[in-house]
């Protein structure tokens, strides 16, 4: 039988803020979303406000003023840097390790847990908290979709210390019939609002649900419950999924109305994944622009509109990803609106070595395109300066608001954090 | 002082050459060339484990008489247990500090420069060790 371990951190990005500022530990800490629009991380004190997760920042300002909450923008240097930490320990612990989201893994600890899984649990976190200084929760259990539930139970019960083993039927028993069906891991909304309809509303209900009133739901339904039962369905990847696309989007701090200006941005965009593939030696199939204006609907003229177009050799080369972008821009635009949004979506990755010559590609083309694009981003990963097309539109302080970052702590030379 | 070169460190421009891609028209291949080693790392001297080591900058004058100047780099590594007169980052009053830690025979951070007075740590106290400095970059030509 498989054992598996899900370790997730604990109010990651606050953590990651606490772990070089001592004077936020104790106090209610909030982390804002891109462009500082919604609360994306609590800490334990701010939850006990009754904040909620995914609050818009407007409706509890006040509320944060009042409770001297400290409010940090998104700092995705340091998390990324602390999360490749987390990692890189977990790594060290568990013969497989399965990287599920910046904050969460999930470990087959099959091998290194004879007997107490707990304790291995404790040492999994204890080191990850010595060695990189943020907390994480372990949930262990015979499959996927319990390992979830035993972390989200690790989090909430203060008397587990943060380990929550689940292998024992019984014990599983008695979580899954004080478990919402709504919290169950694959169950979507839509899905667990139907199933309320019925009268399922604990999980401990999910789990007796036969196979044929499991048909009328999504596919996937019936391996949830299979899982909740101890039934392994959902198997360890070894290496994790390649990626299938990748995405580069902002919201805009100021509305932007012109055509220019918005044609610029996209163009950023265009160049950003151009650059994010060559990095990763992958090729786009095809491509995606898409722009909006504010979908919280605090104008009365609304518009979203996207448009994808196959590119005829898959490629990385900025200027054929820009070029299309445009193409696709000129599609869309609408003038008269004020955007709030705007992205694009590269698809169909495939890796680079991989990517067949069209029929009518001149054939020396590559080489000289390859060392356009390595000149290019060798300047641009210099630090030193930046070169770009005249298309583009460089970041400016329009691109993103982010009022209260902290400072890259560990990604830069000059903002190390200071000792005194 | 006599100073004797070990080896080549840093960066160097790098200026691509196939090796070896084709047969050697004429002469002999040197015998070296098997055993061309790659230079050699800092990060190997300084990081034992990179995931735990994090680098912080030095303000101030306390750690004076252990070599620590303002603006020095420290390279702290938060895996290794702590030890009596380690030299180590701690949370003090809501800040990092760099203090010596002192085990016995009472539990102390120690400053290393004699204006500063030693703070005794209470026993209930919890002190919360941010990780062990094990290496100073000190820059005797700043740019």
């Amino acid at each position: 039988m498989t054992v598996y371990a899900l370790v997730d951190c604990n109010n990651f990005y606050v953590s990651c803020e606490r772990l070089f500022q001592p004077a936020l530990c104790g106090v209610p800490v909030v982390v804002l979303s891109n462009n500082d629009g919604c609360i994306v991380a609590r800490s334990a004190e701010a939850k006990a406000l009754g904040i909620a997760m995914g609050t818009p920042l407007f409706k509890v300002r006040e509320l944060l003023r009042r409770h001297r909450v400290r409010v940090f923008s998104s700092n995705y240097a340091l998390y990324g840097d602390i999360s490749a930490r987390v990692m890189a320990t977990l790594e060290q612990l568990a013969p497989r390790v399965e990287i599920y989201s910046i904050d969460e893994a999930f470990l087959d600890i099959s091998a290194i847990c004879a007997g107490d899984a707990v304790a291995v649990g404790r040492r999994i976190a204890a080191t990850v908290y010595r060695h990189v200084g943020v907390p994480v929760s372990v949930g262990i259990a015979p499959t996927k979709t319990l390992a979830k539930l035993a972390n989200n139970a690790a989090k909430r019960q203060p008397d587990s210390g943060g380990v929550v083993d689940l292998r024992d039927a019984a014990a599983r028993l008695r979580l899954l019939e004080i478990t919402d069906v709504g919290e169950v891991w694959g169950v979507g909304r839509r899905t667990a609002e139907k199933l309320r309809g019925r009268g399922i509303v604990s999980a401990a209900q999910l789990a007796r649900l036969d196979r044929a009133t499991a048909r009328r739901y999504p596919v996937t339904l019936a391996r949830t419950v299979r899982e909740l039962n101890g039934v392994e369905c959902i198997a360890m990847d070894d290496a994790p999924a390649p990626q299938r696309q990748m995405v580069c989007s902002r919201s805009f701090a100021r509305r932007i109305d012109e055509r220019e200006a918005l044609r610029q941005a996209v163009c950023e965009f265009a160049s950003r994944i151009a650059a994010r593939l060559r990095r990763q030696q992958q090729c786009a199939g095809a491509l995606q622009v898409f722009i909006r204006t504010s979908a919280f609907g605090d104008s009365d003229r609304c518009y979203a509109n996207a448009a994808t177009a196959a590119l005829d050799t898959p490629g990385n080369d900025s200027r054929v990803i820009m070029g299309l972008a445009t193409r696709l821009f000129e599609q869309l635009w609408r003038g008269g609106y004020a955007y709030a949004k705007a992205g694009v979506i590269a698809s169909d990755l495939v890796a680079q070595q991989r990517v067949q010559p069209g029929l009518f590609d001149a054939v020396d083309t590559p080489p000289r395109s390859a060392a356009l694009m390595h000149a290019i981003d060798t300047i641009n990963d210099g630090g030193r300066g930046r070169v770009w097309f005249g298309s583009q539109r460089p970041e400016r302080d329009w691109f993103m608001r982010r009022a209260n970052v902290s400072a890259a702590y560990t990604t830069r030379w000059d903002s190390l954090p200071l000792v005194k | 002082m006599r100073v004797e070169k070990i080896a080549g460190g840093g960066e160097f421009a790098t200026l691509e050459l196939p090796l070896f891609t084709e047969a050697v028209a004429a002469g002999f291949p040197s015998p070296a060339g098997d055993y061309r080693e790659a230079g050699l790392d800092l990060n190997e001297l300084c990081v034992a484990n990179p995931a735990a080591t994090y680098f912080v900058r030095a303000q101030g004058d306390s750690m004076r008489d252990v070599g620590i100047f303002p603006g020095d780099v420290l390279v702290v590594d938060r895996s290794l247990q702590v030890r009596h007169g380690d030299v180590v980052i701690v949370a003090l009053n809501g800040e990092l500090a760099v203090k010596t830690l002192e085990l016995r025979p009472q539990v102390r951070l120690v400053a290393q420069n004699s204006a500063y007075a030693p703070i005794v740590v209470p026993e209930e106290a919890q002190l919360e060790i941010f990780g062990v400095v094990t290496n100073v970059i000190h820059t005797l030509r700043r740019a």
